[in-house]
């Protein structure tokens, strides 16, 4: 059964390059140039796969990226993509594809019971039935998952290689077929810097699916030899322009190696994804036909009457050798006469009365047999068209009369008039208008968005001849080319006729009769296939309520499917229409929404995967640090070290043992990602006055303070120690996540508010590298590598000195984030890994130990010390952290001062940070848990606060924690309950938040 | 995606500011006696018009300054960018200066 459906000749195929493919297992043939769907069809293979909800056996129906049905899992293990179409896959050779949703094979399928109980599946099923008891949905679920469904998504990664990239042109033209090549043509000729983007492999639209494609071929290469010639013009077949956005910035992706198979590629990408910003958009995207709803118009074998032109024609398949073409409009007589001049015997189906004498004649030269004012009644076959059975429409349409005659078939060709594409003009904000000539929407250009100048040209504007089509195309390429500022003289573009019958005077019949009442009868009406929605689902919904078409959409899903409807929202829409007795306009359009066509996710992250995913910011000390073993831990967009384990160590031993030698001899610390702002000007000070709660304008040079900011809620923000380096020259550091916020914040208040203050802020974050030294030995390691006096009295705690550390010029920031004697030595970042690698060495014999940030949190929580964004969550104010005391009392004015003073932030039993020391000194309390008001046997339990840090704490010998607890100052000494999530309960001790030295002598020492 | 017309640095694609509400509502000076109703209504509360609207943006990844817009929140039409200190532009059919 090679190629049975072959035509002896003609097509656009390469008959001199076989190739050879599997498809559910079995080895087929067909040629270079072929798509699978077209060399299934040559092969005689009709049915493609099973329907979404009802397991219906399905086939294509079209020839393009409109196709509903035959979706099939292309390629298998990493490569394998699921719903992919077949209308679209250009064959290449051993491709491999499988069909869809059905088990265990095509031909016998067991989900196809659902057919038979098809009567309990209609539209909004879903919801009634398993909305309610809400515990049954789990049991439901799986087998509604298994039941309906698609393809399978690829459970290993993704080999292959995406690119992203961006352009810019005068005028972007999307679709490349007669209208779209002549924009091009005309715009380029103008001087316009154009793009010409075409979804297919070959230029050309519905040309390449007609009889004289030959002749339509040479016309097509010499206009884009042409435009291939013009240093100004870009070519990108194979690209689908996938949304339009504002301002003129459209995405589009280019399928840059697909169809040479997986991993065939070599370096180039699979695929581009186009990101264009055009100052003018040339839309020429043509349209789309719609099929006829009638009886069981689902069966394989059914197709769009185009599609069956373009198998002919450009494939040189003939779909089946006896063609019924149902059609009620003009359009469709030419595929009648192409099937019929490839050796078909041919019938016409016409709903209308009115042929006219020209289309009879043609017809009857080639012995066609017409029958006006018909309709299909019913279809025969299973897995495939075998017959249908036709009967006389009554003079209204809605019902059929008469006898019926069954004419054997395995083809029919529906057409029910085309539908042109406004996507894209519909996604750049325009609207629509009904034009019921065509009975189908257009662009209305006088409703289209200022911000997104554009023109439709051709089908998707509705004019239907390739003259028509040329004609606005030359026109929309010079109005875009001079509304972009180029207006150079325009060459005449040459204009071409092809075999064609318009659709003509279209005699609109949304929804074919059938003997039965719609949804009576054991006949289905789709219209739409991909997700088995039919017309007595739009009967259903609108019986129950559901007439707006937003809510008609979703309760039946028509329109939901991948290809998002393109071949079923206007029948849809009429159905509806008439149901209500109302206009086509009245009932209005839904959203077109952006992806056009499915999109590969790996394609819109492009090279922005794995290692460049997110940007890494590293420390100039980062190789020393890999080189100690530590495990680091991300801070913002930062690696810090996380902690250092010896080996044999976990990350808890680590911890305690860094954590006890730094209060046992010296610990160090990388810093370097603190957030650090230099603040110069005459009006610094006024700066800091309103950013800080607390006063700084008695701060001497070479003094630091500690500040916190407040937003203008009175919430806690951001902390940091400022300090003073010159008369006007402040050195502000901030938390290593906050850092970009809060200069943001400087600079915002500076610009918008008090533009008049001389203050100017710079972030020098980068510029230092920061080790801190924390221990009781810091003091003699720091002497043993400056010319610095750091004896107590001449550099106390607070102060700044200059001077050189390990011979580079360094400041010395006398500060402590840990409670122990401590510096923090900043250098210019070049010297970063110099500095840690001199304290390194000199600490030897100080047992100086490197620590991270876990080992950091530990010891500032032993002296309760907060961190911001850990014990604060944006809904605490510095009373809540019983931090009255750096809130000024005397200031009048600054950032989140009034807000302190609101009813809610001074009212009583506000959450407020103490300590808890848990009855049991082994138990490590989770953050989060919750302190409950009253212990129940299960929850919910009346909370009334939560852990925000917790660790085991080796210099307190016991776990430790910090909470925050309702009117928690006032607790202080009560023993509350915590309930954790395996039903244990522990109680705790409310206590102050230091834990160890009290006195904070060690930090003065 | 807007094009925005950074009134330093001139169109730029949007992916390169930020947009920080409402322009045109100064810090009150007198916050010591407002009432509580008073302060909400600076912190909270907003116009938020279907129309034309006056609004600070910062161009985050650019010149790093902050201006104005008065952009129309519907068709997201820019009718004019404009520094912190320039006089406020018209809004286009409207003779209110506000």
């Amino acid at each position: 059964m090679s190629q049975s459906q072959r035509l002896s000749q003609g097509g656009m195929i390469d008959r001199s390059k076989p190739i050879s493919f599997a498809f559910d297992g079995r080895q087929y043939t067909g040629y270079q140039g072929d798509t699978l769907a077209s060399a299934l069809l040559a092969n005689g293979v009709r049915l493609m796969g099973r329907s979404f909800k009802y397991h219906r056996p399905r086939g294509a129906i079209a020839a393009g990226s409109e196709e509903p049905n035959a979706l099939v899992q292309l390629e298998t293990g990493a490569y394998t993509e699921p719903n992919t179409r077949a209308t679209c896959i250009e064959l290449y050779d051993g491709l491999v594809a499988k069909s869809q949703n059905r088990w265990p094979s095509l031909e016998f399928d067991i989900g196809a019971v659902n057919s038979l109980v098809a009567r309990f599946l209609p539209a909004g099923f879903y919801y009634k039935t398993f909305m309610w008891p809400a515990s049954m949905w789990m049991t439901y679920e799986k087998f509604i998952r298994k039941a309906a469904g698609l393809g399978v998504s690829p459970v290993e990664d993704d080999p292959d290689v995406y690119h992203g990239t961006y352009a810019h042109c005068d005028v972007l033209v999307i679709g490349g077929g007669p209208a779209g090549i002549s924009a091009a043509t005309a715009a380029a000729g103008s001087g316009a810097r154009v793009m010409l983007l075409d979804e297919g492999s070959e230029y050309g639209g519905a040309l390449l699916g007609t009889s004289d494609n030959a002749a339509a071929k040479s016309y097509i290469d010499s206009a884009l030899g042409a435009l291939g010639q013009s240093e100004n013009v870009r070519l990108l077949s194979r690209t689908t322009a996938t949304g339009y956005y504002d301002y003129n910035y459209i995405t589009a992706l280019e399928k840059v190696t697909d169809h040479l198979g997986p991993g065939n590629g070599g370096d180039a990408p699979r695929q581009r994804f186009w990101k264009i910003r055009a100052k003018q958009v040339v839309i020429a995207a043509g349209s789309i036909e719609r099929p006829l709803i009638f009886a069981d118009n689902d069966r394989p074998g059914m197709m769009l009457a185009n599609a069956v032109g373009v198998y002919i024609n450009r494939y040189g398949v003939l779909p089946g050798n006896d063609v019924v073409v149902f059609t009620n409009n003009d359009s469709a007589y030419q595929v009648a006469l192409d099937a019929s001049a490839a050796g078909a015997t041919v019938t016409v189906v016409d709903t209308r009365r009115n042929v006219s004498a020209d289309l009879k004649s043609k017809l009857e030269q080639n012995n066609i047999r017409l029958f006006e004012g018909h309709a299909i009644s019913s279809v025969q076959g299973g897995k495939g068209v075998e017959s249908v059975r036709i009967m006389e429409l009554s003079a209204d349409g809605e019902s059929l009369q008469g006898q019926a005659w069954e004419i054997v078939c395995t083809c029919v060709a529906t057409s029910g008039g085309w539908t042109p594409s406004c996507h894209m003009f519909s996604q750049s904000g325009g609207k629509l208008k009904y034009e019921e000539s065509i009975a189908g929407f257009i662009p209305d250009s006088s409703r289209a968005k200022n911000s997104c100048p554009n023109v439709s040209a051709g089908s998707c504007n509705g004019v239907f001849t390739t003259q028509e089509c040329i004609a606005q195309g030359v026109e929309a390429g010079i109005s875009a080319a001079g509304a972009a500022g180029r207006s150079g003289s325009v060459p005449s573009v040459d204009t071409f006729a092809v075999n064609e019958i318009p659709q003509g005077a279209i005699a609109p019949l949304w929804l074919v009769p059938t003997v039965h009442p719609v949804g009576e009868g054991k006949a289905k009406h789709f219209h739409d296939f991909q997700n088995d929605v039919t017309a007595a689902d739009i009967h259903l919904a609108a019986r129950e309520g559901f007439v707006s078409v937003e809510h008609l959409k979703r309760y039946t899903t028509t329109g939901m499917a991948t290809d998002q409807g393109k071949t079923s929202n206007l029948n849809a829409l009429a159905i509806m229409a008439n149901i209500q007795g109302v206009s086509i306009p009245e009932v209005g359009t839904t959203t077109f929404r952006p992806p056009y066509t499915p999109l590969t996710l790996g394609a819109v992250g492009g090279q922005e995967s794995r290692e460049l995913f997110i940007q890494e910011r590293k420390t100039p000390m980062h190789e020393h640090h890999v080189a100690s073993g530590a495990v680091f831990e991300d801070v913002g967009d930062w690696k810090r070290p996380w902690y250092l384990p010896k080996e044999g160590e976990d990350m808890h031993a680590a911890v305690q043992r860094e954590t006890l030698a730094v209060r046992e001899s010296v610990g160090m610390l990388d810093a370097s990602t603190l957030g650090k702002i230099d603040i110069q000007g005459k009006d610094a000070v006024k700066l800091l006055e309103m950013v800080y709660t607390n006063n700084w304008q008695k701060l001497a040079i070479g003094s630091c303070r500690y500040g916190l900011m407040l937003n203008e809620h009175g919430m806690i923000f951001d902390d940091g120690v400022t300090t003073r380096l010159g008369e006007n020259h402040y050195h502000m550091t901030t938390t290593t996540g906050g850092a970009a916020r809060v200069m943001n914040w400087l600079e915002e208040w500076l610009q918008t508010e008090w533009p008049e203050w001389e203050v100017y802020c710079t972030s020098v974050t980068e510029q230092w590298a920061v080790l801190a030294i924390n221990g009781p030995k810091a003091r003699d390691l720091l002497r043993d590598l400056t010319d610095i006096d750091v004896s107590k009295d001449a550099f106390p705690f607070m102060t700044m000195r200059e001077g050189t550390v390990a011979d580079v010029p360094a400041r010395v920031y006398r500060i402590s984030f840990t409670g122990e004697l401590s510096y923090e030595i900043n250098v210019p970042a070049r010297y970063g890994k110099h500095l840690i690698e001199a304290l390194t060495e000199a600490g030897k014999k100080y047992d100086l130990v490197p620590y991270g940030t876990e080992t950091m949190h530990v010891l500032r929580a032993e002296k309760g010390f907060i961190i911001v964004g850990q014990d604060t969550d944006g809904t605490v104010t510095p009373h809540d952290m019983d931090m009255d005391w750096i809130v000024s009392k005397t200031k009048e004015e600054y950032l989140g001062n009034r807000a302190q003073a609101r009813v809610d932030t001074r009212r009583e039993k506000r959450p407020q940070l103490i300590g808890l020391l848990t009855e049991d000194p082994t138990v490590v309390l989770p953050e989060g848990a919750h302190i409950v008001a009253e212990v129940l046997d299960k929850p919910p339990m009346p909370t009334i606060g939560h852990v925000t840090s917790s660790y085991m704490s080796p210099n307190a010998g016991r776990s430790i924690a910090l909470a925050l607890l309702q009117d928690g100052i006032n607790r202080k000494g009560e023993t509350v309950s915590l309930s954790m999530m395996d039903g244990t309960v522990h109680k705790a001790k409310v206590t102050d938040t230091v834990f160890v030295d009290k006195e904070g002598v060690r930090v003065r020492g | 995606m807007f094009i925005i017309n950074c009134p330093y640095c001139g169109d730029r694609d949007q992916t390169e500011f930020s947009c920080h509400g409402e322009a045109h509502i100064p810090r009150p000076t007198n916050t010591a006696t407002m009432t509580d109703e008073e302060w909400g209504d600076y912190v909270f509360f907003r116009s938020n018009p279907k129309g034309y609207h006056r609004e600070r943006w910062l161009h985050d990844h650019g010149c790093r300054r902050w201006f104005n817009a008065l952009r129309h929140t519907v068709t997201d039409e820019f009718v004019a960018t404009y520094k912190v200190q320039d006089p406020r532009p018209q809004i286009p059919g409207d003779g209110d200066q506000s």
